[in-house]
Formats: structure tokens, C-alpha cells, sequence
């Protein structure tokens, strides 16, 4: 217990005391430590394994995003500091992780995470450590309501919108009878299910579904399983044997394919102008954002591809074999401005103030397009914590992915599966 | 002071120096050790069977994943409470324990590695393959609420630590008193020599058997033990990584000593961690660690302890 004064001579000594140390200039270069210090964003980047692909981009574009809110001011008068931790791609690593940003570096939020199962690894260890975890992973995780309050995800969409959102241009221009082939784990299952769902709502149906393991590195033998009387091929892949499994695809087909769509995801980071990938002219692709820059490009994505460093090809400009993976790294842009907005609604000061961020994040519901969000508007629901946004159909033409269609965000809504305002911090 | 009072008070030393780094370390350390208490449980299960028994199995990530997958599964989907599940992720190793025994205990040498290697893989595409309940490869969280035994709330920071101490301390126990044994000692001869030891007229198959189903009953509670403390059940845990590391942190604290384990574990785990904090190339620096330790440290640095200084390390 501190002690009192409570003697006269007692209360003279505290006064001068207190009024010297008042005048100290050691005491209000403290107070401008304090007010100024940097707002430090722990980065769970994939820098190795599985994700490291994913990981190189998603970090250029969160230090493009810092140095741009830098540049603005920063967030409340206080710059923004990236502290970058690689996850392995591990989800046991993920916790430690975030462990280390909450215990050793301090930092005001856990940030970044593509990979689902990293999601899930780490999500409990924000949830004890109560410190805010924005994913940008587009995982139904949050949104199914298996992780936490301290989970968000405002910045992508979720890949149960992104497939729903197909099914009706794919049954009205591509074909009713689909078969899908996708990797044998939990994201290919996500797709498996949900795509199959919404293509039955609209009259079509799934002939096959071809699941691969994830150990595979040949996918000839699979092929043959495709029926003789598909109409749409639906193909989804991760992992670093992407590349032979499009090749492969193309070999199996030759000239006579049926029509193909795919998620941009079995060729993020890949140059569509590798040798073999010529078949895939006339096919179609889910895309986040458009990795081309097209015809009507906004001056968002103008602007986005100039701090980032992307050309209209989506390669960097120092270099254009290294292909970024343009449809998902616009969620970690976007979700450092959601922060920054968060904090700045909240007055968020520091740690103390985690939960107030949180419930300012949740008050937000609908985001414009612009500088802030350059892939498009979006509508956050606070209940379920996850972002609906537009998604976008590119079709190649001569080597480049031109977009044909924009769904609406409406498109990409479904019911509310969790009410995560309704737990407590 | 005696062999055995110098056994015992290093042993409980240990685990006393344990007990009082629960109360003085700073946040992020307790939390690093709670994960590494777990770890090394799971050390000294392989420890057992590789250090004392001489098996070296490349497939253990399939016991530490049937604890795991034991008490994750009976709390996600049978609204089972803790400790019960606990209960049944220890059941569920030391019965895929005592099938894999049956079966790979046919072989020996390199075709007893590939067997246990073989098997893993098996547990881990099994635990693909089941997506629907196991969400395969994402895995699932275990509730913060569920995640409590008789009112004690395993994710608090210091409740976790003390939980992981007590799973520790019971497995470093446990193995000192069984490998000083007659039990122990009969081990050790069969890794030391199969054929003379059943020329002795010891049955080498039964001795051999327990070992695995000790050794993956250890495992397994280390593996229910860390879905349980840390709220995440994952695929991941069953790949072929997880069968690896276990070699390496015995491997690195020394083989056939029991406190060797926890030693390698502990190097290992700060080792990555410090080295990621100075390049992204920090399995390299890992890599070149346990390579010059193999170099200059064959025995691991419990096994060289023993050899140079302290006779009597069991």
C-alpha cells in the first residue's frame, strides 16, 4: 500500500517534489515517449513452408500499406510498426507466435495469417492472451463461429461467399452439369460443399466429385474419372505442385475440353505465360482482385499496384517472372486501413484498449471503395465478424485474365451462423 | 552422498527449479515452458523405447495424435468434460500402441522404422480422410470453457504451466523409477545385445512389447495433454515432422538418460526461437547446430555429461 502525507512538513516535501518532477524535462519527454511510441502490428507472416509464396507477397504489401498510413500521419498521431514473425505455415508455431507478439514485443494486434490451419492453431492463444487477431486467411473459420471474439477477419471475404457467388454465372454461361476436382483437405472440402450446395439451388447438379490427397505430385490418373457428359470442369489446388496439376490438366484434354473454371488459387504466383499453361485461353477463373490490370482499371488499383510495387501483369516491377498473388494480398491493405480506422474510432491509446477496438470494428458496416479498400466495397457484419465483398470472373484471352463478370455483394451474403458480440472479452 | 541420492536429488532438483520458474519467469518464458514441458513429455515417451530399448520408430506422431485426437474428439463431438477425455486419449495410444507393437515388433532395424513410418502415415491420411469430424487438415479449437478440470482453467497462463509440470514431473518420474528397475535394466540389455539377453532367458518380445506400449502411452498423454492446455487439435500433429522430433530433442539431450529429453527440447525450442529472431534462414542455423552436436557431441549433451563427468546419470 503506498503511504500517505499526511504532516504539514510531509505535504511541503510531496509538493516540491511532485512540482519539481513536473518541471523535469525527463518527465514530459516521457509523456512524449508515451503519446508518440509507435503502434506495433505483429505480422504472422508465412515467410517458409507451405505458404512462403503467399507470405513474400502478403509482406510487401502490409510494409506498402504501413509506409502509406506512415506517410498520412499514422494512426491517432502515432506511427504504425510492422513487427514480421515467420509461422513456419505451422500452426503450432502460429500460437507461439502469437504468444511472442502479445508477451515479448508488446505489440497492440496479432496480424496477416493466410493459411487456415495456422488460423486455427492461433486463435486460441489470442483469444487467452485477449489480443486482437485480424486474419486475412478467407477461411470460414471466423465466420462458422468455431474461434473467438478476438478473431476477425474484415478485410477478405470467406471462401463459402466466393463459391456461392460462381454458381449462378457458371450455371447460366458455362454449364449445368459440373464436375469438381479439388485437393482432399479441409479448404478442399469447404469447396466441395458449398459449391455443390449452391449449384443444386440453381438447377444444376455435381457428376463427380474428385478429391485429391494432398500428397500427390501426379494428377494423371485422376483424370479419367472425369464423366464423358461434363459440361464445366471446376478445379481448385494449393500447394506446390499447382503448376503440374494445370499442366497435366491441359495434357489430358488436348483440343477437346469441356469448359473449365477455376479458382485463381491453383495459379496464384504462377506466370500464366509458363510453358503448357497455352489451354488454358477460353477458361475461366475466380479472382479475388484482378490480377491484369483491365480496360477500366480504377485509379484504386492504379494507386494499390504503385505502393505495392505490382505491374499491370501483376508481377513486380523489379522483376516479372515473380508473379504476385494479387487475389488474396489486397486483404492485408485493406485490413491495416480497418485497423487504423478501428483504433481511430476507439481512441485506442494501448493495450488496455483491445476490447474497445474490437467493439469499434464491429460497429463498422459498410466500406467504400477507394484508396482504403482499391478491390472493391464491402459490407462487414460485426455478429460474424467476416467482410462480404464483390468477386470477380476473368476469363484468358491471349495469356491475360480480362474480367467478365462482377458479382454484387448481396450475391455473396448467407445466413449468420455465429453472434460473436454476444461473448464476452 | 549414495548413487541413488544423487539420482534423485538431480531429479528433483530439476523438477524443484521447474516449480519455482513457474512463479519468476516473465510471461512469454512461462508460456514458451509450458509448451516445452508438454514437448519433452512427449520426448521421454520416445525416449524410452528409442534411448532404453534401442527401437528407433520414425512413426510416434501417431501415438502423440491418438491422445490428442482421443480427448479432442470425445470433448468436439461427445460434450465429453476434460479429464474423462483426457482418460480417453490416453486409452486410444496405448491401444494403437499395442496393435502397432503386435505388428512391427515382427521386424527389426531399418524395416522396424519403415513399418512405424508406415503406420504414421496411415494414422495422418486417416485423419484426412475422416474430414467431417476431424476437419482434417485445419483441425478444430477446443473451447476455452471446456477446457477445465475440476473448476482449474487450463488456458490461464499459470494454471497451464502447473498442468504441464505435473504431466512432466509424473512422466520424468515414472521413467527414473521403471529404467532403474529390473525392467529397465532388461531393456537396456536387449538394446545392448537382443540375442544374448534371450539366451539369459528373458522374453525380449513381451519386454519389447510393454516398451512400445509405454512409450506410446507417454506419447499419447503428451499429445491429449497439449490439445488440452493449448485448445487446438490439428493434422499437423500426425505428419511425419512430428515423428521426427521427437529423435532430435533425444537425440540432442542424449539418448538413454532420462533427463536428456527435457534438455533437448528445451535447446531445440530456443534455439529456433532466438534464431528466427536474426534471419528467416533459421532452420539453417538449426541444422548446423545439430550437425556440429552430432560432430563433437555424439552421445547428446546429457549422453557427454555422463560420460566425461557424471558416471552415475541414469
Amino acid at each position: 500500500m503506498s503511504k500517505l502525507i499526511t504532516s504539514r512538513r510531509g505535504l511541503l516535501k510531496g509538493a516540491a517534489a511532485g512540482g519539481l518532477l513536473a518541471a523535469s524535462p525527463l518527465v514530459s519527454r516521457y509523456a512524449q515517449a508515451q503519446s508518440s511510441a509507435p503502434i506495433r502490428i505483429g505480422f504472422q507472416q508465412h515467410s517458409t513452408g507451405i505458404g512462403a509464396a503467399y507470405g513474400r507477397w502478403y509482406g510487401r504489401t502490409t510494409e506498402a500499406a504501413a509506409k502509406a498510413i506512415n506517410d498520412a500521419g499514422g494512426i491517432n498521431g502515432r506511427p504504425l510498426e510492422i513487427v514480421a514473425e515467420d509461422d513456419g505455415t505451422d500452426p503450432k508455431r502460429g500460437a507461439e507466435v502469437v504468444e511472442k507478439f502479445a508477451n515479448q514485443h508488446e505489440c497492440d494486434v496479432a496480424f496477416g495469417t493466410l493459411f487456415s490451419h495456422v488460423v486455427f492453431g492461433s486463435a486460441p492463444a489470442a483469444g487467452e492472451l485477449k489480443i486482437p487477431y485480424f486474419v486475412v486467411s478467407e477461411g470460414h473459420h471466423v465466420a462458422s463461429g468455431a474461434l473467438n471474439r478476438y478473431t476477425l477477419q474484415p478485410g477478405i471475404t470467406d471462401v463459402k461467399s466466393q463459391v456461392q457467388a460462381m454458381a449462378p454465372y457458371v450455371s447460366q454461361n458455362l454449364g449445368k452439369k459440373v464436375t469438381m476436382i479439388f485437393p482432399d483437405f479441409a479448404f478442399g472440402h469447404d469447396h466441395r460443399d458449398f459449391f455443390t450446395q449452391a449449384i443444386e439451388a440453381q438447377g444444376g447438379e455435381v457428376l463427380e466429385h474428385i478429391a485429391i490427397p494432398p500428397t500427390e505430385t501426379s494428377f494423371t490418373k485422376y483424370f479419367p474419372k472425369i464423366p464423358r457428359d461434363t459440361e464445366v470442369l471446376y478445379h481448385v489446388m494449393v500447394g506446390p505442385a499447382v503448376l503440374t496439376f494445370v499442366k497435366e490438366l491441359g495434357e489430358f484434354f488436348g483440343p477437346s475440353a469441356p469448359a473449365i473454371f477455376g479458382f485463381i488459387d491453383s495459379l496464384e504466383a504462377v506466370d500464366m505465360s509458363s510453358p503448357g499453361l497455352e489451354f488454358l485461353d477460353g477458361t475461366y477463373f475466380w479472382e479475388g482482385m484482378p490480377r491484369y490490370a483491365q480496360a477500366d482499371q480504377t485509379e484504386y488499383d492504379k494507386a494499390f499496384r504503385a505502393a505495392v510495387g505490382v505491374d499491370e501483369n501483376g508481377a513486380s516491377v523489379s522483376d516479372a517472372k515473380d508473379v504476385s498473388t494479387y487475389a488474396h494480398m489486397f486483404g492485408c491493405w485493406e485490413t491495416l486501413y480497418i485497423i487504423k480506422r478501428g483504433m481511430e474510432a476507439s481512441g485506442y491509446a494501448g493495450p488496455q484498449d483491445r476490447a474497445k477496438l474490437i467493439e469499434a470494428v464491429e460497429a463498422m458496416s459498410a466500406m467504400d471503395e477507394g484508396f482504403e479498400h482499391p478491390q472493391g466495397p464491402k459490407i462487414f457484419n460485426g455478429k460474424t465478424h467476416q467482410t462480404f465483398g464483390k468477386q470477380y470472373i476473368s476469363r484468358v484471352e491471349n495469356g491475360r485474365m480480362v474480367r467478365v463478370h462482377s458479382t454484387s455483394i448481396e450475391d455473396t451474403f448467407y445466413p449468420d451462423e455465429v453472434d460473436y458480440t454476444a461473448q464476452s472479452f | 552422498m549414495s548413487e541413488t541420492g544423487k539420482i534423485w536429488a538431480l531429479h528433483l532438483a530439476l523438477i524443484a527449479a521447474l516449480i519455482v520458474a513457474g512463479l519468476v519467469l516473465p510471461a512469454y518464458h512461462q508460456g514458451n515452458l509450458a509448451r516445452i514441458l508438454v514437448l519433452a513429455t512427449y520426448a521421454v515417451g520416445y525416449n524410452l523405447l528409442f534411448g532404453y530399448t534401442g527401437l528407433l520408430s520414425l512413426g510416434h506422431a501417431m501415438f502423440f495424435g491418438a491422445g490428442m485426437y482421443g480427448l479432442g474428439l470425445a470433448m468436439q463431438h461427445g460434450d465429453v468434460s476434460a479429464l474423462p477425455a483426457f482418460v480417453i486419449g490416453l486409452i486410444c495410444a496405448a491401444v494403437l500402441a499395442a496393435v502397432v507393437a503386435l505388428l512391427a515388433l515382427r521386424t527389426i532395424g531399418v524395416a522396424f522404422m519403415i513399418v512405424t513410418l508406415m503406420f504414421a502415415q496411415s494414422a495422418f491420411l486417416t485423419v484426412l480422410y475422416f474430414g467431417e469430424w476431424t476437419r482434417g487438415d485445419e483441425g478444430f479449437v477446443l473451447q476455452q470453457a471446456t477446457r477445465q478440470i475440476a473448476g482449474v482453467d487450463l488456458s490461464e497462463p499459470t494454471n497451464r504451466y502447473y498442468a504441464a509440470l505435473i504431466l512432466f514431473s509424473a512422466a520424468l518420474l515414472i521413467t527414473l523409477k521403471l529404467v532403474r528397475a529390473r525392467f529397465g535394466r532388461v531393456l537396456v540389455a536387449i538394446r545392448e545385445n537382443e540375442e544374448r539377453t534371450r539366451m539369459l532367458g528373458y522374453d525380449c518380445f513381451r519386454h519389447k512389447f510393454l516398451a512400445v506400449v509405454l512409450s506410446g502411452t507417454l506419447s499419447g498423454a503428451a499429445g491429449a495433454a497439449y490439445g488440452l492446455l493449448f485448445g487446438y487439435v490439428g493434422a499437423s500433429f500426425t505428419g511425419v515432422q512430428y515423428s521426427i522430433f521427437p529423435l532430435l530433442w533425444v537425440l540432442l539431450g542424449g539418448a538413454g538418460t532420462v533427463i536428456g529429453p527435457f534438455v533437448g527440447a528445451l535447446f531445440m525450442f530456443y534455439l529456433i526461437d532466438y534464431a528466427s529472431g536474426w534471419t528467416s534462414a533459421y532452420m539453417l542455423i538449426a541444422g548446423a547446430v545439430l550437425v556440429a552436436l552430432t560432430l563433437f557431441a555424439p552421445l547428446g549433451l546429457m549422453g557427454e555429461l555422463r560420460k566425461r563427468w557424471l558416471r552415475w546419470l541414469p
